[in-house]
């Protein structure tokens, strides 16, 4: 007998979640053309040459994150989709880290020579560090458990990417690469959707199961983060020695391991004091984050903001 | 006391920080239909931004539905934001927005669940008002 096929019906919901993530990441779609980053062009010859290949690096390694999620990360969550609604977010995703991926190379192709680049590549396959912990992760979805699969999933959406994005926002607090800079925010909002959505379908998994499996699935999840820690602070050395950053860096590894955490439910687990990262970075990345920031006069973009504010929403009636 | 009032989606994050709180709280229901609940008395409202950094959606819908209510305003004293910062410019907007349109201060912004600072200071700034 064959067995019965069904056809996807978006207004049958079993999971209203699932449609309202769909819509965001739909609305949310860019593609990295939208972004004049030859503009960077003067820029990027302002910097030293260590400066240049360290960025190459950093952007590698990043490619291959994004690499590895869009070819394997959301195809493994895909098999495992409770709704095909599930599903078909998981393809989104998919689809969008081959948009990322390709946009390291929009920034390559824009900034560097083709023997920087090559150089770089050649760099990503030999690293040790890079390449554990790619393989951390890739173990993870290789066996066949699924709560495993989407901590490991987490752990990269929300925490890996963060020693490779500090540096697009370190340059853009000294107005250098504000382009490239511009791109990688999209790359970040766009994670941050990726993280919050396969976190939340974890948590259903994870309420779901028996005491005994909640704590086996927890020890896990804290012993990988440890395990992709203390990789990540190598990676984070090896790299960022050399220019002084080290210290830095670690402080925002600790605050989106914290967030990474938060994201399948778990208590935060560095104190604050390990996690205040320099102001000047947290503003590049978030120019909103002090409260005391008016969004409603200034310039850039939050004074678009502030004009589009009187038009925002069809629903207030004052 | 000032009580609080709260929107939480079916994710929970907001939800499980105010529980932290252990305070006097009311939840605006996530479902349409169901009916919104009317203010007698002073409160702070914390909701999360909903945009995914835009304007529009920033504000969840329930929680304007909520605010349409002149009684609803009248006894609103400040504003909490929930978000995440990678939302850039648009981090905890929508409670800014609620903040600036009901001319309340917005006390405090914090990311997910919280962390034990963020629940220590709004103690504190729900002792204040
Ligand atoms: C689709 C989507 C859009 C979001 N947009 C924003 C945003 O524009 N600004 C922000 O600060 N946080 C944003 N967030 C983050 C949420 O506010 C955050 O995850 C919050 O903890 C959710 O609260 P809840 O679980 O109580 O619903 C967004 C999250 C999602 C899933
Ligand atoms: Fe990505
Ligand atoms: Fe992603």
């Amino acid at each position: 007998m064959l067995s019965r096929v069904n056809a996807i019906n978006w207004n049958r919901l079993e999971d209203e979640k699932d449609l309202e993530v769909w819509n965001r990441l739909t609305s949310n779609f860019w593609l990295p053309e939208k972004i004049p980053l030859s503009n960077d062009v003067p820029s990027w010859q302002t910097l030293t040459a260590a400066e240049k290949q360290l960025t190459i690096r950093v952007f590698t390694g990043l490619t291959l994150l994004d690499t590895i999620q869009g070819s394997v990360g959301a195809p493994t969550l895909m098999k495992s989709a409770r709704t095909p609604h599930e599903e078909a977010v998981y393809t989104n995703i998919a689809f969008m880290e081959s948009v990322h991926a390709r946009s390291y190379s929009s920034i390559f192709s824009t900034l560097c020579s083709t023997r920087e680049v090559d150089d770089a590549f050649r760099w990503s396959e030999e690293n040790p560090l890079l390449q554990k912990k790619a393989n951390l992760i890739l173990e993870r979805y290789d066996a066949d458990d699924v709560m495993k699969q989407q901590i490991a999933s987490v752990f990269l959406e929300s925490f890996l990417f963060y020693s490779g994005f500090y540096l697009p926002m370190h340059w853009s607090s000294h107005a250098k690469l504000t382009n490239t800079a511009d791109l990688i925010r999209l790359i970040i909002r766009d994670e941050a959707v990726h993280g919050y959505y396969i976190g939340y379908k974890f948590q259903q998994r994870y309420q779901e199961a028996s005491a005994e499996r909640q704590e086996e699935i927890k020890a896990f999840a804290f012993d990988l983060m440890f395990e992709l820690y203390e990789n990540e602070v190598r990676y984070t050395q090896s790299l960022y020695d050399e220019v002084g950053l080290t210290e830095d860096v670690k402080k925002f590894l600790h605050y989106n391991a914290n967030k990474a955490l938060m994201n399948l439910g778990f208590e935060p687990l560095f104190p604050k004091s390990t996690t205040d990262v320099d102001a000047t970075i947290m503003a590049a990345l978030s120019p909103g984050a002090d409260e005391n920031h008016d969004f409603f006069s200034g310039s850039g973009s939050s004074y678009v903001i502030g004009k589009a504010v009187a038009t925002e929403d069809e629903d207030w009636a004052f | 006391m000032t009580q609080i009032v709260y929107f939480s989606t079916k994710s929970g994050n907001t939800r499980r920080l105010v529980e932290k709180l252990q305070r006097d709280a009311k939840r605006i229901p996530f479902e349409s239909g169901e009916p919104l609940p009317v203010t007698t008395e002073p409160y702070v409202l914390i909701f999360p931004t909903y945009g995914g950094g835009e304007v529009k959606g920033a504000v969840p819908k329930p929680v304007i539905h909520f605010l349409n209510d002149e009684r609803n305003r009248r006894h609103l004293r400040g504003v909490v934001g929930a978000g995440n910062t990678n939302f850039g410019t648009a981090y905890c907007l929508g409670a800014h927005i609620v903040a600036r349109k009901c001319q309340v201060p917005l006390l405090h912004c914090f990311e997910l669940l919280g962390t034990p600072e963020d629940v220590a200071i709004l103690h504190q700034e729900l002792d204040r008002v």
